[in-house]
């Protein structure tokens, strides 16, 4: 009873965290403008099955991918086994599904065994792919401190987690030799090697570590849970609705101003009056801060999971410019949770006198990007820092005059001579004399 | 060579089956020239009817618009779009990959509505038809790499149309290590072409280059004006001009027909 009392605290507990962490981080990404997305909804289903679920693009690096794949297949199916884990805490039973599935459960409960295993031994291999082999994408600048910090503690989390299923599935299996409240659940191929650690325990220290495993493992799930979204690691649950909002346009299109075309229209007379009606309020041209983007790039930011493949492709951060479409991503997620807190206190949110340009990401990066769209194809869940990089660039140009000096001279080439280079337009057919 | 522009056939009460659209570089480029120069041979020993602007062209736009300077992009494409539209053109084919993106992605919100066609898809058609026959085998065996344009490969998914082209011309084509979705760019897209490159290690078409190299291929094909324009400089900077030539794709398809 005391235990059943002790787990409906901790859960509801732990929802509370989430519930309001989850509230936050809507409220952060509503910062952003509002598009409305609509369109073409079985392609983007399509996205999201092919590049969440099945982590199609995960694939271009075929090792980590296959590892990466094991982990997630594990958390999505040793979840099927927490939710075992709840019904016993709040009913007070134990393995309460055992019973009624019979052997299946032996069959089940191995291959949990199996995914624990597989999920221990990547994220060893991934510690020491990050820390001894030091791969350099996991070595930038960027991600000093607290990113680098992070992904340990995230996959010395998940290694606990499986230790703790293994080493209450090997304790209870020696309790149920004697005790009758332990239910038969089969032999567990691997856990039972770790039996002669525990095997010459008495019985009251066995149940005490196969409860104090359990409770563990729960404690760790729902604390995971709550660390999940103040990490990185908050791709599991975003890079769903983040792969279904990504664009699904060619790649080449970049995004239309209609503000700009209904004055340009202006211009050359060719609106109606009835179309030149200003907008209410039009807002700056471009992007200098997080509410100038619009509310999809915002949530791309927190399905970032700073994997760095964006980086490690970027031409412009392969020959040592200071751009890194991944620092984009945090730099973006950085600026909101800033402003999220300060509102949460009752400060003065965006209006604190930083800005997303300037105050975290400078002109000397945007300015160095070729808008290849590498970064774009390399991230595995359709995150696009491009688009937030040619935002800030209209807000330069547009806002500022503040581009550098040789894309003026450009802009002049092209308003006077209709061409970026300073040739006379009626020049511009002389390539066909001289063959005439 | 015979080239009319709209102007001439509207007064004629013609129409071309294409419009060749030439782009400030294939019109004031000199190298470039000769791409353009190159290609119109190729349209007319196939008997294409087509036309251009002249000096009606202006700019699309593109470069103003990387570098943020929406006003200027719009301006450039409407007006560009009363032109085109004025003469009633549905087809466009470009040696550009950036006027091909912009035309085709970006002008329809804008009211102009094209079915756009880059020339290396354009030199596939022919050759796939029949029309360019590609004899004598003059890059015979010769090792060719291809230089993805950013703007072409992971811009519209162009990869396989200009790798056709060089396999129609019975070279050995070498890939470099990094191509298509993986492709390296030259460094001379969103408007890098047109101001000194951050301060970094090297520049990046020397990166670029120098995997080109590492194929050990004498001929480096690529399929857009700036590319070409890095990867020769590229070439120049690591002093290898005289083995290793840069070449357009519609330059080479017009060598081996003896067209130049």
């Amino acid at each position: 009873m005391i235990q059943q009392i002790a787990f409906i605290i901790t859960l509801g507990a732990a929802s509370w965290f989430i519930w309001k962490r989850a509230s936050r981080i809507r409220a952060n990404i509503n910062l952003g403008k509002d598009k409305e997305i609509k369109d073409n909804p079985n392609q983007r289903l399509s996205n999201m099955i092919l590049v969440a679920l099945g982590q199609k693009k995960m694939f271009k690096r075929p090792v980590p991918a296959f590892l990466h794949m094991l982990i997630y297949v594990g958390f999505l199916v040793i979840n099927l086994e927490v939710l075992e884990f709840i019904i016993d805490g709040l009913a007070g039973t134990h393995r309460i599904f055992s019973p009624y599935l019979g052997s299946l459960y032996t069959v089940l409960m191995n291959i949990f065994e199996f995914l624990a295993v597989g999920v221990l031994l990547s994220c060893v291999f991934f510690l020491i792919r990050r820390n001894v082999l030091k791969l350099k994408r996991f070595w930038s600048t960027e991600l000093a401190g607290w990113p680098r910090l992070d992904a340990n503690i995230i996959l010395c989390t998940e290694i606990i987690l499986m230790l703790a299923i293994l080493t209450m599935n090997a304790s209870d299996q020696i309790l149920q030799r004697t005790q009758d409240h332990y239910t038969a659940t089969g032999h567990l191929f691997f856990s039972s090697f770790l039996i002669p650690v525990f095997d010459s325990l008495p019985t009251s220290t066995l149940i005490f570590i196969e409860r104090f495993a359990w409770w563990f493992h729960i404690i760790g799930i729902l604390g995971f849970a709550i660390y999940v979204t103040y990490s990185k690691h908050l791709h599991i649950f975003l890079a769903f609705p983040n792969t279904y909002f990504a664009n699904v346009e060619p790649k080449g299109h970049m995004k239309n101003m209609p503000v700009v075309t209904n004055e340009v229209k202006m211009m050359l007379g060719l609106a109606d009056a009835s179309a030149a009606t200003p907008p209410a309020e039009p807002g700056r041209f471009g992007a200098k801060d997080v509410n100038d983007l619009d509310w999809n790039n915002l949530l791309a930011a927190y399905a970032c999971t700073e994997c760095g493949r964006c980086t490690s492709e970027c031409p412009a951060n392969i020959t040592g410019k200071k751009l890194s479409p991944r620092k984009i991503m945090m730099d973006t997620r950085d600026r909101m949770e800033d402003v999220g807190k300060s509102i949460e206190k009752g400060g003065p949110g965006l209006e604190d006198g930083k800005f997303l340009l300037g105050d975290y990401i400078t002109k000397e990066e945007i300015n160095a990007c070729t808008s290849c769209n590498a970064c774009v194809e390399a991230c595995p869940v359709m995150i696009n820092p491009l688009e937030i990089i040619l935002e800030l660039r209209r807000y330069v140009a547009m806002e500022e005059s503040g581009s550098p000096a040789s894309w003026n001279s450009v802009f002049q080439n092209i308003e006077t001579n209709f061409a970026p280079w300073k040739f006379s337009p009626s020049d511009r057919f002389n390539w066909a004399k001289d063959e005439k | 060579m015979t080239i009319q522009t709209m102007a001439d056939m509207a007064a004629k009460g013609e129409a071309p089956e294409v419009l060749f659209w030439v782009g400030c570089a294939g019109s004031f480029d000199d190298r470039y020239k000769r791409v353009t120069k190159a290609f119109v041979k190729i349209l007319n020993a196939v008997n294409v009817k087509f036309a251009v602007l002249g000096t009606e062209e202006t700019c699309t736009g593109d470069p103003a618009r990387r570098a943020g300077n929406e006003f200027l992009f719009q301006m450039q494409a409407m007006s560009n779009i009363q032109v085109l539209n004025g003469y009633g053109v549905k087809r466009i084919v470009t040696a550009c990959p950036h006027c091909f993106n912009t035309i085709k992605n970006e002008y329809p919100e804008l009211g102009g509505n094209y079915e756009v066609i880059h020339h290396s898809t354009f030199l596939q058609q022919l050759i796939n038809e029949g029309k360019i026959k590609v004899e004598g085998g003059a890059f015979k065996g010769k090792k060719i790499t291809y230089h993805d344009s950013c703007y072409l490969g992971r811009a519209n998914e162009i990869y396989e149309a200009p790798r056709s082209v060089l396999e129609a011309l019975d070279a050995d084509l070498v890939e470099m290590k990094r191509c298509r979705t993986t492709g390296l760019c030259c460094g001379a897209g969103g408007a890098q072409m047109f101001k000194e490159p951050e301060k970094g290690k090297k520049d990046i078409n020397e990166e670029r280059t120098e995997e080109a190299l590492a194929t050990g291929a004498t001929t480096i094909a690529v399929a857009c004006p700036f590319c070409m324009t890095m990867m020769s400089d590229g070439v120049k900077s690591k002093e290898r001009e005289a083995d290793v030539k840069v070449k357009d794709l519609a330059e080479l398809i017009a060598e081996a027909n003896g067209l130049n």
